[in-house]
This record gives C-alpha cells, structure tokens and sequence, in this order.
C-alpha cells in the first residue's frame, strides 16, 4: 500500500496486481472516462416569469411588489414568497445595481462561459429585493469587491430575446460603492 | 407600472441541461473498465472473501482497500428483472427489453444491466444469460451491449472466486 504520496487523512488509491487478470497483463489501462449527461425538457415559465422574459427583450427589468411587504421581487415568480400572496404590481427596475455578493470561477462549463477564471456575482438591482445573477466583466476579476456599483451590458438590439441572456454581463459604473450593511439580507 | 397582466399566453422553450463530466477512475474501476474493452469482467474479493462485481476500491465491511481482481464468466442468472415496454430515447435498446440484475458465475453480487429477451414470457428469476459484447467497445459499461438468454442450463466455464 502507498500512503506516502498524499498527507495523513487525504485520499489514496489502492495498488493493485494487474497481472492476476491475463487479458490485462501489459496492457495500458484507462485511466479516465467522459460521461456526459443531459437531460432535455420543455420549460413553461409561467405567468410572472413569462412578463419579465419578455421585458428582458424590451430592454427591459421587470419586477413584481408584494402587496403586503412591498418588497419587489426579481425574476418575479407571481407570488411573494414571505406574504404567501400573488404579486400584484409591476416595477420596471432601473439597469444599476450593487454586487452584493460573488465568487471567482476557475473551472467554467458550459457553451457561454466567459473564458476562466472570471467573477461571477449575485447583483441587487437599485428597488428590488432580492439579487439576479450575472457574471462581472470589463474589470479585473480580482478587483470584484460586495458593494461595488454596476450595470448590465446588454445584447445588440438585433439580438434581443425572451432569454436572460439578453443580458451579456455586468460591467462597473462610476459610483462610490454602497455600504456592505445595506445589501444585508437581499441575497 | 400598473397591474401585472394575465396573460394565457406563455413562454416555452426546449432546455437542455448538460454536465460534461470526465472523471478520474482510480486503478479499480479503471481495471474494470478496461477488462470490458478487453471482453473480460473483472470483479474484486471483498473481507469476507464475497466477490463483488462492479467491483468496490474499498471493503464496504472495513474500510480497507480491495486488491484481489477476480475474473469472471460471461454467464449468469437473472436475479431479478423488469420489462421496459415502452422505450424512450437514450435507453440502451431501441426494442422493448428487461433491465434485470444479473449475477455473473464467480460473484456474489448482481450489476444492473440489460436482456435483449424479446418478450416478458421469455424472461424470469433464475434465467441463465450471456454477454452480447458491442463491436466497437471503448472501456464502458456499454461495452456490453446487453445480455441474451443463454440456452446452456451449465454454468459457463470461469467460475473463479464462486462461493463454495
């Protein structure tokens, strides 16, 4: 057994004899295997998301206020999740926001990943409630700070869509950053 | 803005949601992997001297790793079973099949995987049945495309490690 290699407590791998198995006697073995899974679906967003993803193609933000809390929710659902009660009215949210919290990707996936390693944040727009994703762009990823001001960038107008991918990322503006106590609880 | 509208008419999309995933073997599973390319089943003697196929890295039993690879049949018995009637996209047969667990001659432990038995009454609990290797095999599971019903009622010859 070889616990050398790696410190007390971290994985090790078992040797094994090879050559009790006559059909693997001198042959290389594999090492390593791609499984790809995937899984396809219809998405019927509904009511609430269906009026904000066709916003996104107006250029538009579009949130949904709880009747009870006035909290503005965005993507809205149609319902406020604290109050238990459909959203009732519809705030068109201005294109500023703060990063209220984000994190530094090194192994990206996917077909629109920006290339690695890049900042990718959880961003409260200025009246809602709660934050949308987005990845951060045109600034260092290690210059990302929580409370820094930015604005979405969004498509050529020619290739605006009902998708979140309208919007391409967020870039910062020229603003003093907001205090981190002000985001609490708005992830 | 005003009143949210209700509108009927919604959005729909055709999402995929995929994970490339390309994972490491370790040396067991990267064994068991390559008997298959090779035509061979490899299982692994576990504490209690049971063999178990797919084979474990480590005893489930004491934690220890397993080492002793073990060579198995090309044979075994339907242990249990059950018929996909309707078959629907990425199943591994394109015609109704069973997808049963199968306990090849020398383990004591049954994998999962697929009878090519035509019909349900072709199939039961004890069916003897036989590795139909793919042609073009890569070190995967579906390097076995799937199993037939095998008609010798014997068990197949390699019955190393087979409990006594």
């Amino acid at each position: 057994m070889s616990y050398d290699t790696l410190p007390d407590g971290l994985w090790t791998q078992p040797e094994i004899d090879l050559s009790a198995v006559p059909a693997l006697d001198g042959i290389e073995t594999i090492q390593r295997v791609r499984l790809p899974a995937s899984i396809s679906y219809d998405y019927i967003p509904g009511l609430a998301p269906t009026r904000f993803l066709r916003g996104l193609a107006e250029k538009k933000i579009l949130g949904e206020k709880c009747p009870v809390s006035g909290d503005v929710y965005v993507p809205p659902r149609g319902v406020s999740p604290v109050a238990g009660l459909p959203t009732t009215e519809q705030v068109e949210l201005p294109h500023t926001g703060s990063v209220a919290s984000f994190c530094v990707v090194h192994i990206g996936f996917g077909t629109n990943a920006p290339p690695t390693p890049f900042c990718s944040a959880l961003i409260l727009l200025d009246g809602a409630s709660v934050s949308v994703y987005g990845p951060i762009q045109e600034i260092e990823h290690d210059k990302v700070r929580i409370g820094m001001r930015v604005e979405p960038v969004w498509v050529d107008d020619a290739d605006l869509s009902t998708s979140f991918e309208s919007i391409k990322w967020w870039r910062p503006i020229d603003e003093p950053d907001v205090p981190a106590e002000s985001l609490k609880g708005h992830m | 803005m005003g009143q949210p509208e209700g509108s009927a008419d919604l959005l729909q999309a055709e999402l995929v949601i995929g994970y490339p995933f390309n994972r490491t073997t370790g040396p067991v599973i990267g064994a068991f992997y390559t008997g298959l390319r090779e035509q061979v089943v490899i299982g692994i003697r576990g504490s209690d001297g049971r063999v178990v196929c797919p084979p474990y890295e480590y005893d489930p039993l004491s934690g220890e790793p397993l080492t002793e690879l073990i060579t198995l049949g090309n044979q075994g018995v339907v242990e249990s079973w059950s018929w996909v009637n309707t078959v629907r996209e990425l199943q591994p047969l394109d015609r109704p099949h069973a997808l049963a667990l199968v306990k090849l001659d020398g383990a004591d432990t049954a994998m999962l995987h697929v009878v090519d038995a035509g019909s349900p009454d072709a199939i039961s609990t004890g069916s003897r049945v036989e590795i139909h290797w793919a042609e073009e095999r890569t070190g995967a599971i579906t390097d076995i495309a799937y199993f037939d019903l095998a008609e010798s009622s014997s068990p197949s010859s390699s019955t190393a490690g087979s409990d006594a």
